[in-house]
């Protein structure tokens, strides 16, 4: 009971990563229709800025974090300057937005790979103070509340961000209908940017927490989680915030059980592709998406 | 002739690589016409590979033979997942295809019968150059006639406005199924070639990569014509041996050529390196009129 009692808040810490991810993914969704394929490659990035701000900047963690998640912002202006803004005219956009932004995704892995190499890299140890409780067998460590509280912190502003404020206004308003939104005078163009900045530097910041987790970066981390995350926002439906959220704890708590009722890892990600393929066939668009009736 | 026979022994699995990932881009192509995009025709390509090198290995049956049982293996998969599948459309159901083949990827690495993460092993190794191109000739033809043919222009009217195709009386469920099968027995023969081709397969050949790949071919060969994904197929299944060619050495500068000019097709080719053709062809009209 305690084994599985721990199994599942470790499926919590692991899911509040990939909800996080997640968020960044489905943001640009939402506002462009287009898949981005290089967030994983963000992602990466993120991870490994800030391991090399903490290692060789002599930067702490603190500052570290805040600093890469804005050059991960700012990478994905550059994405969006590079690979989305000049195809958003073109009719086929959404499939070639889907390959300039793999073409994106090969150029920064392949920029990790000369600036970082190709050998696994970790935090030095003592950035995150070392630190556990025990409560009723349970063991839980300081740098898994940490990711939890730093996630949740993150994904809370940005719902309120995007709920609440003028800005988050306009960038629902240009999700909605970019036409519609230029005739009232929004600048869809610096919403877009702005939107890429957001979720590039939730992105790069979900690369720092996940690399701190595993201790362990890589240039192509990126890779095992990009699958995830087009499942998790499948899973909470495209375009949805809160979706976006709650698959991602969703998806991290079925492979931690997984694991824990087969006793084998093998089936981890079987099992979660399988449950995505039924769920897109009962409900296509995802748990808590919106349908659309038809697409122009 | 010395020096061609010298080329083909340095060069000649890049040449059987290019064939077979030219058959694959066309197996995507067939639904990619209809405006339908799939990212399981890898997965198709391994129930094919699978399927053929389990035959031959364990069933020891003649190599046309496991060919065939690869290539129908991989079409009634396709119709048994196509059939609820394809009410999904755009990005939907490139996400249903991805989890579909992902689910076989998996079941390839924890199933007994075909050799788990290490792979299949031990399939005769006969398939050859000319044959290969044999199938893609044939598979080109194919296509070539299948887009002149009435399910052809009816695939192209459903990417169009699928509403406006149904209310003139496409059966568009009919037409998507069809496509759909036919892209999975032609990426099932691929994986069957493929099988007898290497030797050995693994779950890691027909990842989600290999998938986001054959889309790849089509979108910068150009989706528009037949010869369009054997294009892509060809020039990005080669670049990395001419970068190597050149003296751009393994590793991060290669792979940063690479998206580099995956980008850069992208961006100024709308409509792929097939329409560097058309453009010729047009312009060599224009001088002639005038």
């Amino acid at each position: 009971m305690n084994l599985l009692l721990q199994q599942l808040i470790n499926g919590l810490f692991i899911g509040s990563v990939y909800g996080l991810f997640a968020v960044g993914y489905t943001l640009v969704f939402g506002v462009l229709d287009m898949l981005n394929l290089a967030h994983a490659a963000i992602f990466t990035l993120g991870g490994l800025i800030a391991l090399w701000l903490v290692q060789s900047g002599g930067v702490s963690l603190w500052l570290a974090f805040p600093m890469a998640s804005i050059a991960a912002g700012l990478l994905g202006l550059l994405l969006n300057q590079v690979a989305f803004a000049p195809l958003r005219k073109r009719s086929d956009s959404q499939f070639s937005g889907l390959i300039s932004s793999i073409a994106m995704a090969i150029i920064f892995e392949a920029a990790a790979l000369g600036l970082f190499g190709a050998r696994s890299v970790r935090f030095p140890v003592g950035t995150v103070p070392i630190h556990t409780w025990q409560i009723g067998g349970i063991t839980i460590t300081f740098l898994q509340v940490a990711i939890v509280c730093v996630a949740a912190s993150l994904m809370v502003t940005l719902t309120l961000f995007i709920g609440r404020t003028r800005i988050g206004k306009a960038i629902r308003a240009v999700g909605e209908n970019e036409r519609a939104a230029t005739l009232l005078g929004i600048n869809v163009n610096g919403i877009i940017a702005l939107t890429f900045f957001v979720s590039s530097a939730l992105g790069g910041a979900a690369g720092i927490l996940f690399g701190l987790y595993f201790n362990n970066l890589t240039p192509d981390m990126g890779r095992s989680i990009e699958l995830k995350g087009l499942a998790v926002i499948i899973l909470g439906g495209m375009g949805s915030i809160p979706g976006a959220i709650l698959g991602g704890l969703a998806f991290g708590l079925s492979e931690v059980l997984t694991v824990a009722v087969t006793g084998t890892s093998n089936l981890r990600d079987a099992v979660a592709f399988a449950v995505l393929f039924v769920i897109l066939l009962i409900r296509p668009s995802g748990l808590l998406g919106r349908g659309k009736t038809r697409e122009a | 002739m010395e020096y061609l026979l010298q080329f083909y022994a340095i060069y000649g699995s890049v040449i059987n690589f290019i064939g077979i990932n030219a058959l694959l881009a066309l197996s995507l192509n067939v639904t990619l016409s209809a405006g339908m995009l799939s990212l399981g025709n890898a997965a198709f390509a391994a129930v094919g590979g699978y399927t053929a090198g389990i035959l031959s290995v364990h069933f020891n049956l003649p190599y046309a033979a496991s060919l065939a049982g690869g290539t129908c293996a991989a079409g009634l998969v396709g119709l048994v997942i196509g059939l609820p599948v394809l009410r999904l459309r755009g990005v939907f159901l490139a996400m249903a295809t991805l989890a579909f083949g992902e689910v076989v990827r998996l079941a390839a690495v924890n199933l007994d019968i075909t050799g788990g993460a290490e792979g299949l092993t031990g399939i005769p190794n006969v398939t050859t150059t000319w044959m290969i191109y044999l199938v893609l000739a044939g598979a080109a033809y194919f296509i070539a006639v299948l887009r002149r043919s009435r399910l052809g222009w009816g695939l192209v009217s459903m990417r169009e406005d699928e509403t406006a195709a149904a209310s003139l009386g496409i059966p568009i469920t009919y037409y998507k199924v069809v496509a759909f099968v036919i892209g999975a027995m032609l990426a099932g023969l691929a994986g069957g070639l493929y099988a007898h081709l290497n030797y050995l397969i693994t779950p890691r050949d027909y990842s989600f990569f290999v998938a986001v790949d054959l889309l790849i071919y089509n979108i910068v060969g150009g989706t528009g014509v037949w010869y369009g994904p054997i294009l892509g197929a060809a020039m990005l299944t080669a670049l990395p041996e001419v970068l190597r060619g050149l003296g751009v050495t393994a590793g991060p500068i290669r792979m940063g050529i690479n998206g580099l000019i995956l980008l850069l097709v992208i961006l100024f080719l709308p409509n792929g390196l097939a329409s560097l053709f058309e453009r010729r062809r047009s312009s060599a009209v224009r001088a002639e009129a005038e």
